[in-house]
């Protein structure tokens, strides 16, 4: 009894379990990579010297959001779903009440420091999704291809027809 | 002749494996150990909101995090509940400081790089979806005082669900 051999047990797979392991972490395992919007600021012009700036009226989409996250556009309240459709009208369109034309177009942004970020952010993309679906628009009618499969120039090309331009004006509130 | 036929009857002799299995797990180990996920602790509770129009920030080396929320339950007897800006470890505070604290801090982002890559450095802004906007406009023009003025909001990809 005593003297009876306990059986080797194989290592030999061993290996191949830890294998599994470690290719299976490695698969799984999404390192997260943040995106984002991105935006960049305009340079800054100290508040005692305002920047006098000639527009005709047709020309400029004001919208703004108040405290109570409410959207404004040219003094019609609007729901954000509309905003998307309704920017890439006033840029495009020409139309006497809307922009001349692309080139002259100007979004103006402008919130209340109550404003919540989730709003600022969800406008701020809507604005940014009318000018990405120009693009688009503008790439495929040109080139006949996805803005994304442009080369460099070609897309510097789109971007100088139809300007991204929003302006955001100094927060209203305390 | 007989002596040299006898040689091909021999068998190789095994190569022991048994030691691979350590081998596999030092290699888990070791790059469990240096894999770095994230640089700085969260101070702030941090949920961000939801956009479609996002583009993935490239190069690591190149970003600079500014965290903006609530602080955690732990930090929030110290700091209070009010949104706080977190720039690496520490919150700016009083928020008084917040252009001296932005500026020292974008002066150390710049100094850990090589000047040619200055003009490609972008700050990415965590900000909670909650926030009110006021302290983020505060962020946004002391960055473009001293002239930094490429951002990111960070957001979650809401194009994939749609």
């Amino acid at each position: 009894m005593a003297n009876r051999k306990i059986p080797e047990i194989n290592a030999g797979s061993m290996a191949d379990i830890a294998f599994l392991l470690l290719v299976f972490f490695l698969v799984t395992t999404t390192i997260q990579t943040d995106s984002g919007l991105r935006v960049l600021l305009p340079p800054y012009v100290p508040e005692d010297q305002p920047v006098e700036i000639d527009v005709q009226k047709r020309n400029v989409l004001a919208v703004q959001v108040n405290a109570r996250d409410q959207l404004l556009v040219r003094d019609n309240i609007m729901k954000i779903e509309d905003l998307r459709e309704y920017t890439k009208v006033f840029i495009t369109s020409g139309r006497p009440d809307m922009a001349k034309s692309p080139k002259q177009a100007i979004v103006s942004l402008l919130n209340d420091n109550g404003t919540s970020y989730k709003m600022y952010l969800s406008v701020y993309n809507e604005l940014r999704a009318a000018y990405n679906e120009l693009w688009e628009d503008r790439a495929q009618n040109d080139f006949g291809r996805a803005y994304d499969a442009l080369s460099k120039q070609e897309q510097k090309k789109v971007r100088e027809e139809i300007p991204l331009v929003i302006s955001e004006a100094e927060p209203t509130g305390n | 002749m007989a002596k040299f036929g006898k040689k091909g009857k021999k068998e190789a002799p095994g190569i022991t494996t048994a030691s691979l299995p350590d081998i596999v797990f030092m290699l888990l180990c070791f790059f469990m150990v240096v894999t770095k996920m994230r640089d700085a602790e969260l101070k702030v509770k941090i949920s961000v909101p939801t956009a479609t129009e996002l583009q993935k920030l490239e190069k690591k080396s190149l970003v600079s995090h500014i965290y903006i929320g609530q602080p955690v339950p732990s930090y929030a007897e110290v700091y209070g509940s009010a949104p706080r800006v977190q720039l690496n470890d520490a919150f700016v505070y009083p928020p008084a400081s917040l252009e001296a604290d932005l500026r020292e801090f974008i002066q150390n982002e710049k100094d850990k790089l090589d000047p040619r890559q200055h003009p490609a450095m972008t700050a990415a802004l965590k900000i909670d979806g909650k926030v009110k906007m006021g302290i983020v406009t505060d962020v946004k023009r002391n960055l473009r005082k001293i002239n930094f003025r490429k951002v990111s909001y960070l957001a979650n990809d809401g194009s994939k669900t749609e």
